[in-house]
């Protein structure tokens, strides 16, 4: 393949990777954000997305467009659910102390690994694509599939800025953001604003796992690089800032798609690293985000 | 004058350091109570106490007859005490129209008292799309009494609405005290500076190491300003 068309594909595969990362780390960036909390389990979350859309999905046999709608609704709200029982049951009681839910996540991390490794298997399993249309360019044809992806996810994400900026649940998330004690002498129910935004995050994070499956297998680890991901996009885009966050997983998913088409993964992961430092280094709030006043 | 709120031997304390002790008192209906007192003698605490944002370990606060300590502290707003926090704590990063907004969604209410709200600080009103945070002290100050306003509470606490404005600032917010007590808006009012509250207030509580010393009216008070003095320290 030429130069061009080569470009191109790598601009393509890079889109749908900044696409899903955006989703997942917009979810850590919304619970950071809200809660003051460092969610560790984020990728867990993840991870069960991809899970449980693969056991939905697998209940539909014969017909992958209903079986992967069906994941598409259901997989992100049991996993919500989840997410609204482990805030119920460990970060409340912990007060939401920052560095005692760090622990606390850290802990959630890896009974939902092995609960997915008892009940899941340690299997890679595939989750067919709702439609194999191939869109059929001069230079090569490209899945369809991954196109909606990137158009699902710009979906999702315009949606969740119409919530924040422009509805009462968004004013009254931000304001539980700015100032817990003020909130709750205005009447917001901060302990209920924490549980939906943890919830909420989480099935962002699932929603991405439910979109990536048919293009990447389910398995049990799979919410590490992820994670790690999410946290590299929040830290260069700013902490709470939904455009940085957007823009950084953009930028990130491009020179990974770029980098590890034309070069190696291995060298896409050390730049990403390398932004992370340069970024701290010289501008600690992000491109994005506000210093403190 | 038929009380409004009544606390009654409140004690409050931050982890092991008990910081009320015994605290009473009680605020009539349409009346301006100023709480004196020496810095950390327990008066934000009290105010604090009230909205349910400290915990009470003992004694009882009753708004109308209900009983307030037992609500989680998001529902006591909601029963119409609206609270002015020391320092302001606008949302600094949202609008002033917004700042407004929350305060209106506390108990449901809607335009009306929104324009209301905007008659009083019409200062406000040319400045909605603005960041809170970008106003200057006194109309951020104004902001925080708008916003608490706009939940048309029965109960107003102020805590120290006053600090570091310049005297125009302040002239404003003593004219709005004055005409929200002509309104019937009973108001719980702390205060460090004496000169401050003698034209808004009807009664002086003094508070002394987070305990209710002593309450006497203004007209006393002016007679005898060796009181301030003795509670307070300063002239």
């Amino acid at each position: 393949m030429a130069f061009g068309p080569h470009l191109l594909l790598a601009l393509l595969e890079g889109l749908v990777s900044s696409a899903v990362l955006a989703l997942t780390a917009l979810g850590l960036s919304l619970v950071f954000g809200v809660m003051r909390i460092v969610n560790v389990a984020h990728g867990e979350f993840f991870m069960l997305g991809a899970v449980f859309a693969w056991w939905f999905s697998s209940m539909i046999a014969g017909s992958p467009a209903l079986g992967f709608l069906l994941a598409l609704v259901l997989a992100p709200l049991v996993v919500g659910a989840i997410a609204l029982v482990a805030e119920r049951l460990v970060l409340r009681r912990l007060e939401y102390d920052p560095e005692a839910t760090i622990v606390a996540t850290i802990g959630m991390l890896y009974i939902f690994e092995q609960l997915a490794l008892m009940f899941y298997g340690p299997e890679a399993r595939a989750v067919p694509a709702p439609f194999d249309f191939r869109v059929t360019l001069p230079w090569f044809g490209y899945s369809g599939y991954k196109l909606a992806v990137i158009a699902a996810s710009v979906l999702v994400m315009l949606a969740t800025w119409y919530v924040l900026t422009r509805t009462r649940i968004g004013l009254v998330m931000r304001a539980t953001q700015y100032d817990r004690e003020t909130a709750q002498a205005f009447g917001i129910p901060v302990g209920r604003v924490y549980a939906g935004v943890f919830a909420l995050g989480a099935m962002l994070a699932a929603l991405a796992a439910v979109l990536i499956v048919p293009i990447q297998q389910a398995h049990y680890l799979m919410g590490t690089d992820p994670l790690l991901l999410s946290f590299i996009v929040v830290i260069i885009g700013g902490l709470g800032s939904l455009r940085g966050t957007v823009l950084a997983a953009v930028l990130i998913g491009l020179t990974e798609g770029i980098v590890a088409v034309f070069f190696s993964p291995t060298l896409a992961k050390m730049l990403a690293t390398l932004f992370v430092a340069l970024v701290l280094v010289f501008r600690p709030q992000g491109l994005f985000g506000q210093a403190p006043r | 004058m038929p009380e409004l709120l009544k606390m009654e031997k409140i004690g409050a304390s931050y982890g092991s350091v008990q910081v009320l002790r015994d605290v009473s008192l009680e605020l009539g209906s349409g009346e301006v109570l100023c709480l004196l007192g020496r810095n950390g003698a327990g008066k934000t605490t009290l105010l604090k106490t009230i909205m349910g944002l400290v915990r009470a370990i003992s004694g009882s606060i009753l708004l109308d007859g209900m009983e307030l300590t037992r609500l989680p502290p998001h529902e006591v707003p909601r029963h119409g005490v609206a609270y002015v926090p020391q320092g302001r704590r606008l949302f600094a990063e949202l609008t002033v129209a917004e700042n407004i907004e929350i305060g209106l969604m506390t108990r449901q209410k809607g335009s009306e008292t929104r324009e209301a709200v905007l008659d009083l600080f019409p200062v406000l009103r040319e400045r909605l799309g603005q960041r809170s945070g970008t106003l200057s002290g006194g109309e951020q100050q104004m902001l925080a009494m708008a916003r608490a306003l706009a939940t048309e509470p029965k109960v107003l606490l102020l805590d120290e609405p006053t600090e570091g404005l310049m005297p125009s600032a302040i002239a404003k917010i003593r004219e709005t005290v004055a005409a929200l007590r002509a309104h019937g808006v009973s108001t719980l009012l702390v205060e460090q500076r004496v000169d401050a509250v003698l034209p808004v207030a009807d009664r002086v509580l003094f508070i002394e190491n987070g305990r209710s010393v002593r309450t006497i009216g203004v007209a006393e008070l002016r007679a005898d300003p060796a009181m301030v003095r003795h509670y307070v320290g300063v002239g």
